[in-house]
């Protein structure tokens, strides 16, 4: 029984039934197929999380992204400007309490680099209906680049609690087709 | 040195300490405690995400989380393995309890940290969810409560320890320990490195909420934080995987298909378990993909194989013992011819079945690295561990309380028909919560999210309609699993305190089959072969759900 000592002294020398051993040699080899999995997909999967990431602070990332807002700002959605960045430039994203600043406007299947980094709390990246997700952290700015491949309005909702005004904060990427 | 006094179980004929008995004792009240109060908050915290109730305001649902998590995943599921520990170590081995006067300070640390932590959080200056991610501050008593806490249960293994080490030496037991206490021992072993970490991380948190520290980094602060709350749940699993092979002995008798292979698995869980933090750090910046690759799958997915073996031969203990027993017939008769109306067994199979199906499989999909994009942060991620730690680890707990109850407490059960339906309905909204906030999760939805209609948001957004169904539908079922744990509560508690005293020998076992002359379950031709079939069918169901998850990720926007 498993509530006393195992009958024979030598339980490490008993030989493995065989369905034993087949489910182990089965259960070992699907661990490798979704090891492998997941290497593979680095080398021919077209969703990989970037991990270009570097040291910020909150002002200086502000900085950086109050400047391109200057440059690029297009129109204005209820007091948050909607920044419309050429194709393929370097776009600023800030998470703060309770805001994602500011709106984005790209064009359908061209690619960005997309910075993120939040200014007092941690925030999550949650771009939806498409449902990516991302951890954004004081401090850290994480580089990743990003091929719109759908038109249409998408809100970005944040998914780590960041205090009490949490489920108000949204943002938004506008999609538009130029060709 | 104090005498040790002991009494001769007359069900099991071991011998009882009785101060290991008052241990086990206090630590499974403090744990049920804990549990309600715990199950309470979660109940109101479901209520609120159903878009149609919405019971609590903002501030009291991000409390109401913060508590609950606190409750149910660190209190009462730490109380309730301390005194397994205790019963795996003192009683299975027939052993006097090491230092029961620390056991009883390691209780009193336990509880007053719980406590403190406790009224940190309802005192509302501590809403930060059980997680407490900086820079978001909780008030300085609610990590000292928290660094009591783990310190206490530290030292309660370090006593598993010394019991062990007693037992050795006064040749209390021969040649091995038993399985069950082996698989306590990997829970304790796990325990121990994890309140190190929580100790490494706490205790700068907690200088940095008194000011003494000036920073703590976020990214830093996550990568210890989760060596603490994700080996944890390998704690949990460890525990709960020694309850499964130990109500399937008290029951059947049944013993190991093969101890090597049993006692193998638990290694596995010890050697790679803890690399486990990564499962939170996927979508983090900073880190590279070799090491989300090779942490997240624990080394090539060598401690998932450690459950995958559990998974064949829990279940082919329980065949091969009622096929001894005369349940030969066709594939299923000893599952069938189970004794279902024994909370005891039903809440231990629901047990396995659901921590394989829902928490086991969506686990390792989640954790896969890429696919964590699509689900990190939703609500999907509490749909899973509903499925291992409430699913899994809670409902083990709950069916073998009711053979600690008489066999340790001394009482009757008490409303036998309540107990006898609690596991399904308990079973039944637990299975619902996870299925159904996995649903929700699948459609987007995020998890710790008080509106999901963004009614006061300065921007419109909404979920698709499926999605409040979901929310919904989590609702209902976690109003079932609520009035299922409340039925268990008030079954325990009119047990302990009301119950008549057992006297004599009780019956455990489940009741055998027709005694037929076979060869099934002698060591010699042990097979199992409706327990293959089980395995078949979850293997079959992991490797669909596995791709269709890669699927859905390649629907999603071209990033890297």
């Amino acid at each position: 029984m498993a509530i006393t000592p195992p009958t024979r002294r030598l339980w490490w020398n008993e030989p493995l039934h065989r369905f034993e051993l087949i489910w182990i040699v089965v259960a070992f080899l699907w661990g490798l197929v979704m090891f492998f999995m997941m290497i593979y997909w680095h080398a021919v999967g077209g969703q990989n999380l970037a991990t270009e990431t570097y040291r910020t602070t909150p002002n200086a990332f502000y900085a950086k992204t109050e400047a391109m807002v200057a440059q690029y700002q297009v129109r204005d959605l209820g007091g948050l400007p909607v920044v419309k960045p050429p194709v393929g430039a370097d776009v600023y994203l800030v998470g703060r309490m309770w805001l994602w600043y500011p709106a984005l406007e790209l064009e359908l299947g061209q690619t960005y680099r997309l910075h993120l980094s939040a200014l007092d709390l941690q925030h999550g990246f949650s771009l939806q209906p498409v449902n990516i997700n991302v951890q954004v952290h004081p401090g850290y700015e994480h580089v990743m680049t990003i091929t719109p491949d759908q038109t249409g309005e998408f809100s970005i909702v944040c998914n780590e609690y960041c205090g009490l005004g949490h489920h108000t904060m949204l943002g938004k990427i506008f999609v538009v087709d130029r060709s | 040195m104090r005498s040790t006094v002991f009494r001769t179980c007359p069900s099991t004929g071991l011998k009882v300490d009785r101060d290991a008995q008052a241990l086990i004792k206090a630590n499974a009240v403090a744990a049920v405690i804990f549990l309600a109060i715990g199950g309470l908050f979660g109940l109101s915290v479901a209520l609120t995400r159903w878009p149609d109730v919405h019971l609590l305001p903002a501030h009291w649902f991000y409390l109401a989380l913060t508590a609950h998590g606190l409750d149910v995943l660190l209190l009462w599921i730490i109380f309730f393995e301390i005194a397994l520990l205790y019963f795996a170590s003192a009683i299975l081995l027939n052993c006097r309890l090491a230092a029961p006067r620390w056991g009883w300070a390691a209780f009193g640390l336990m509880l007053a940290g719980g406590v403190l932590t406790n009224i940190a959080v309802l005192q509302g200056e501590s809403t930060v969810m059980f997680t407490s991610y900086p820079p978001m501050m909780a008030a300085q008593h609610f990590y000292l409560g928290l660094i009591l806490f783990a310190v206490g249960a530290l030292i309660g293994c370090g006593i598993f320890f010394g019991t062990l080490v007693i037992a050795r030496d006064e040749k209390t037991y021969q040649g091995s320990i038993p399985l069950v206490t082996f698989g306590a021992l990997t829970a304790a072993i796990i325990a121990v490195f994890t309140l190190a970490s929580g100790a490494i991380i706490l205790i700068p948190t907690w200088l940095w909420s008194l000011g003494i520290v000036s920073t703590i980094d976020p990214l830093m602060y996550k990568l210890v934080w989760w060596a603490m709350g994700h080996s944890s749940q390998q704690v949990n699993v460890s525990a709960h995987v020694a309850v499964w092979y130990l109500v399937a002995a008290m029951l059947f008798a049944a013993k190991p298909l093969s101890e090597k292979v049993s006692r193998g698995a638990f290694l596995l869980y010890i050697l790679f378990l803890q690399l486990a933090s990564a499962h939170h750090l996927l979508v983090e910046p900073g880190l590279s993909s070799e090491w989300k690759v090779f942490n997240t799958s624990y080394a090539m997915y060598l401690a998932v194989l450690g459950s995958m073996i559990h998974g064949l031969s829990v279940p082919g203990a329980i065949e091969a013992a009622q096929r001894q027993r005369g349940f030969t017939r066709g594939f299923f008769e000893w599952l069938r011819k189970a004794p279902w109306s024994n909370p005891a067994f039903s809440g231990m199979f629901l047990s396995l079945v659901m921590f394989g199906f829902l928490g086991g499989i969506s686990g390792v999909v989640m954790g896969t690295e890429q696919i964590n994009i699509i689900m990190h942060n939703t609500l999907y991620v509490p749909g899973h561990f509903h499925g291992t730690v409430v699913a899994g680890t809670t409902l083990a707990f709950m069916a073998v309380t009711y053979l600690i109850i008489p066999l340790v407490f001394e009482r009757q059960i008490r409303f036998p028909r309540l107990a006898q339906w609690q596991p399904y309905v308990f079973g039944l909204g637990v299975a619902g919560i996870s299925l159904f906030m996995m649903g929700a999760g699948t459609l987007g939805v995020a998890r710790r999210h008080w509106d999901i209609t963004f009614a006061d948001s300065i921007l419109d957004f909404s979920y698709p309609p499926a999605a409040f169904l979901m929310v919904t539908l989590n609702g209902i079922a976690a109003v079932a699993a609520a009035l299922g744990g409340l039925m268990y509560v008030i079954v325990v508690v009119a047990s302990v305190f009301f119950g008549k005293k057992v006297e004599g020998k009780i019956q455990i076992a489940a009741p055998m089959g027709p005694r037929v002359a076979s060869t099934y379950g002698s060591a010699e031709a042990i097979r199992v072969p409706g327990t293959l079939v089980l395995v078949a069918v979850f293997f079959v169901a992991f490797v669909l759900y596995y791709f269709v998850n890669w699927k859905y990720l390649s629907d999603i926007w071209p990033m890297r």
